[in-house]
């Protein structure tokens, strides 16, 4: 009697201990598995890229606007500082919009009309496709200006920035716990100054991550600037003219017939994508460095 | 200085649950004052009804008169300045994550708008040394985040964060309750010396230490104020059967 109630959880442990390897195994295969699944596209994109575009990369191509047809050389300088700038406009326009609404969203208006009307703008403008976007920025500033401008095509990128970053930043404005704004209103602190100080600041990491996900998709748009920054072959910074941009002259390139320009189309999206690469970097390690040890 | 608090005839409720019915009472100033009673009796909600927390709470209510001093907090008074006057320390430690500990203990003044850097030093030294947490924090105050301490140092963090606003009033609800017996007893040390400043509500489940810190105490039970006196009265000759039941642990 005794020795078969000793065998039988015995048996059943060392079954337990081969399921439990088992599961363990597979669920760690299945997951690195997944990883390379994700990252094998950007990094096949990658390679493709530096294989098809890096030995047209050189000084001229940073430094020199497109040649004329028939010429060879010229560059993209003129469109990578046009990228610059619209990128710029955008941010400008769209990050403090976006915040804006995400705050007022989750921390004065939440469960109100507006606030609610907010939310399902925001939902919808994030589902408007690009040449939509486009063809409304056209109607609306160009032409009234009678003119294609880098001011235009920057408020087209900066209205695709603000839904995304409106509602990354309304979720994680509902992630700081109630138990840290308590803290801050304990003290006598202002709402308006809880939240900018306590609240936001304690969401800042992924409002930043909002941010940088907005950016990064419109830094690759074209559709949207087609009829409002139109392209320019050579340089220009006023926000009141034409303006090229890195994907507007990737399609030029691209569909031209010649074989030099579809070399620079292939380098110029590899710079496109550096760019964007770069710049999430670098406004993640700024943000970054002032994160203490130990914060969440 | 401390200054007295007059409670007449508070109400409060978390929607339609009556969570506090009728209280009464006086806490004089520059005294100790403990708040004890079963767990759910309503000691959180009172003292938070004391620096207008309450009403934080979307489905908080609250009616009756607290003066604190000769000031109505109710009518006469913003929320934002009446927490000012009212310093609190919450149940739980809630130091603000992002922030180092020095930024932390400096909140307070800060959002205040207050900028100078000698008094600010001066004032995070003196409110951490003050809640006994100096000596471990020293060499980290701007390296480390709130949150990376224990619980325990977050609760004295939290007692440092709120003394350096320097309010009159010092609402602290179970601010031992996280503690070894070591720091509770310079918490209950720093108590004593607050006194000569300060008016101390404190919220606590070890009778002990009310006997020890508090001049008078108050009893809760079910949202009522069943009995409230001196604390040695209370402890040794209650006058309602229910605190005798307490305090000899036949319930609660
Ligand atoms: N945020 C809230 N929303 C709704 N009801 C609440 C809330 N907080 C407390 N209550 C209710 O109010 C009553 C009193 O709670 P309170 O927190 O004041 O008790 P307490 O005496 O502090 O208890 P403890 O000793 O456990 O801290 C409880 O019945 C509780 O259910
Ligand atoms: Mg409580």
């Amino acid at each position: 009697m005794a020795a078969r109630e000793l065998r039988a959880p015995r048996r059943l442990r060392s079954s337990n201990r081969i399921r439990r390897m088992l599961a363990n195994h597979l669920a760690t295969t299945a997951a690195v598995a997944s990883t390379i699944l994700v990252m094998a596209p950007l990094v096949a994109i990658f390679f493709y890229l530096l294989y098809k575009g890096a030995s047209s990369l050189n000084l001229a191509f940073f430094t020199r606007p497109p040649a004329p047809v028939g010429e060879t050389g010229g560059g993209m300088g003129n469109a990578i500082l046009g990228s610059a700038i619209l990128l710029g406009i955008a941010s400008a326009l769209g990050v403090p919009i976006g915040i804006a609404a995400g705050i007022y969203v989750a921390e004065f208006g939440r469960g109100g009309r507006l606030a609610n009307t907010i939310r399902f703008t925001a939902d919808v403008l994030n589902g408007v496709p690009s040449i939509v976007m486009g063809v409304s920025v056209y109607a609306l500033i160009v032409l009234p200006q009678k003119h294609f401008s880098a001011f235009s095509g920057g408020v087209a990128l900066g209205i695709m920035m603000i839904p995304t970053i409106t509602r990354t930043t309304e979720e994680m404005l509902l992630m700081v716990p109630l138990s840290v704004r308590e803290a801050a209103l304990g003290l006598g602190v202002p709402r308006w100054r809880s939240v900018l100080s306590i609240t936001l600041r304690t969401a800042s990491p992924g409002v930043i991550t909002g941010c940088m996900l907005a950016f990064a998709r419109v830094a690759g748009e074209t559709a949207p600037l087609l009829f409002t920054a139109f392209g320019n072959q050579f340089w220009s910074t006023s926000i009141n003219q034409p303006i090229a941009a890195l994907p507007l002259q990737i399609f030029v390139y691209a569909t031209s017939p010649y074989d030099d320009w579809h070399r620079l189309a292939w380098a110029g999206s590899l710079v496109l994508i550096l760019l964007i690469v770069v710049s999430v970097g670098l406004v993640r390690y700024v943000a970054g460095r002032g994160v203490l040890r130990g914060a969440s | 200085m401390g200054v007295g608090i007059e409670v007449s005839e508070l109400n409060a409720w978390y929607g339609s649950n009556h969570t506090l019915q009728n209280i009464n009472l006086r806490i004089p100033a520059n005294h100790a004052t403990a708040l004890i009673g079963p767990s759910g009796c309503g000691k959180s909600t009172f003292v938070r009804c004391l620096n207008r927390m309450h009403e934080t709470n979307p489905v908080g209510r609250v009616t009756g008169s607290v003066l604190i001093g000769q000031l109505d907090i109710y009518t006469q008074a913003s929320p934002v300045e009446i927490r000012r006057r009212v310093g609190m320390v919450f149940q739980r430690p809630n130091p603000f994550p992002t922030m180092s500990i020095y930024d932390n203990v400096a909140s307070g003044l800060r959002l205040n708008g207050y900028r100078n850097r000698v008094v600010l030093d001066e004032v995070v030294q003196r409110s951490l040394e003050q809640a006994a947490l100096w000596e471990e924090v020293k060499d980290d105050l701007k390296k480390k985040s709130g949150a990376s301490l224990s619980g325990g140092q977050q609760q004295r963090l939290c007692i440092a964060r709120a003394l350096a606003v320097d309010p009159e009033v010092m609402l602290m609800d179970e601010p031992a309750s996280a503690l070894d017996p070591v720091s509770t007893a310079k918490i209950e040390d720093l108590i004593f010396q607050l006194k000569s400043q300060y008016t101390i509500v404190i919220v606590t489940h070890n009778m002990q230490q009310a006997a020890r810190v508090a001049e008078n105490t108050g009893f809760f039970l079910n949202g009522r104020l069943v009995e409230f006196d001196a604390t040695h009265k209370i402890f040794t000759n209650p006058r309602d059967k229910r605190t005798e039941d307490y305090i000899t642990g036949r319930f609660g």
